[in-house]
């Protein structure tokens, strides 16, 4: 029944994970993008800005990604908590969803991973656990 | 001829005989399929790319659909089951006997959210979680947490008035009853119910909860008794809409099934009340 579906989904996970790893290290956080009159946005990338944080004990960063289809129907941004990959999805009104909290948007990806890790209770995320 | 009732109607033995099946599925391996399935769909709808089973206009003829074949894969173990729905504009708090220890169980504890009563507590062992998206495998819920609310009955009838069912772009951005239903936009019906509920039912996994069958029943019948106001409204979009299923395209996974052949629920079960 669901093959075709499953694999999809573990592809994706696999894919974003192999991306997080290929990439360079994250940069300093940034400067929180409320602070600007304007909802300016950087010209090379359609999305938020990249952040690196540790929230409630744990380490979560995001950053757009780019290239790799997958990303493109998902808003074209990664985040991790504690270096795990946590699966986030970028709505037509430009909030921000999770797989941990899917039906709760959420204003940016640093906003959704903060409220993961508050769902998470101390849990690891783990890539789409089966058995 | 099934007859999906109302939970809070069912008698102590019907409750009895509903989670004895869904504890038998378990068993078998064959619950977690649907599971599965369903968070294949929660990561691969998306409001600009290929969408069937959310955020989109076929999200309710595909949930018809996954209901159906979970009510069959019940029906496969004890014949009389049917999927009860759960009315959570009228049975709102914590104290409804849905989740009393003979159905469906509890609120989680404050510490980890777990599930302490009922049969798919994790002491019971019958209820692990297996497709997670974390390390934890027990049942976790927080009721009501932070003080949310279910939708009211006049919430619910201000969606149902909506004459028309979807527009462009056929999205979580859509104006038109699907959407307002599903809860992207407006006052937010269905989204806001898997969030009141809390633990996996707020994840993609959410099909970890046996009661989000008895939610989407509900959405279900929502979907039938806004049929039943506007006899007129037809399923929208007709044809010719990319990444979105047309009337008669047919659904992933199944792809022998369209939106043209989910319109009509009397063709596989009836309400306990008229739709």
């Amino acid at each position: 029944m669901s093959a075709i579906t499953r694999r999809r989904a573990l592809g994706a996970a696999a894919s974003a994970a192999a991306g997080l790893a290929a990439g360079r290290a994250l940069t300093a956080p940034v400067p929180a993008q409320a602070a600007a009159p304007a909802p300016a946005r950087p010209a090379h990338h359609d999305g938020p800005a990249p952040f690196d944080e540790v929230y409630q004990g744990r380490r979560i960063q995001g950053r757009p990604v780019h290239g790799g289809g997958h990303h493109e129907g998902h808003g074209g941004y990664a985040v991790t908590v504690d270096g795990a990959e946590l699966h986030v999805m970028r709505n037509a009104d430009a909030t921000w969803i999770s797989v941990v909290n899917h039906y709760e948007p959420f204003a940016d990806p640093r906003a959704v991973a903060r409220a993961a890790v508050r769902d998470l209770n101390g849990a690891r995320l783990v890539p789409l656990e089966l058995g | 001829m099934t007859v999906r009732k109302n939970q809070a109607v069912l008698t102590t033995a019907e409750k009895r005989r509903f989670t004895d099946a869904v504890l038998e599925l378990k068993r078998t391996g064959q619950y977690d399929t649907f599971v599965t399935t369903h968070n294949a769909f929660i990561m691969g709808d998306t409001d600009d790319g290929d969408r069937v089973g959310h955020r989109s206009p076929s999200f309710l003829p595909w949930h018809r659909r996954f209901l159906l074949q979970f009510e069959q894969a019940l029906q496969a173990i004890d014949p009389e089951v049917a999927l009860p729905y759960w009315d959570w504009s009228a049975d709102r708090t914590t104290r409804s006997a849905l989740w009393a220890p003979d159905f469906l169980g509890g609120t989680g504890r404050a510490s980890d959210g777990r599930v302490m009563d009922g049969p798919f507590a994790a002491a019971g062992n019958r209820w692990r979680i297996s497709v997670r998206v974390d390390g934890r495998d027990y049942l976790r819920r927080s009721l009501g947490a932070g003080g949310r609310q279910l939708p009211t009955r006049a919430e619910v009838d201000s969606v149902l008035a909506m004459a028309t069912y979807d527009t462009a772009p056929w999205n979580s951005a859509s104006d038109g009853f699907r959407n307002h239903l599903e809860g992207w936009r407006g006052v937010n019906l269905h989204n806001r119910v898997h969030v009141w509920v809390g633990g996996q039912m707020g994840t993609g996994v959410s099909p970890n909860d046996p009661v989000f069958w008895l939610h989407h029943a509900f959405v279900d019948k929502l979907w039938a008794d806004w049929q039943a106001r506007h006899p007129g409204s037809p399923y929208l979009p007709a044809a010719g809409t990319p990444d979105v299923v047309d009337l008669d395209d047919t659904m992933r996974p199944w792809n022998d099934t369209t939106p043209a052949d989910m319109l009509d629920h009397t063709r596989h079960y009836t309400f306990d009340t008229a739709a």
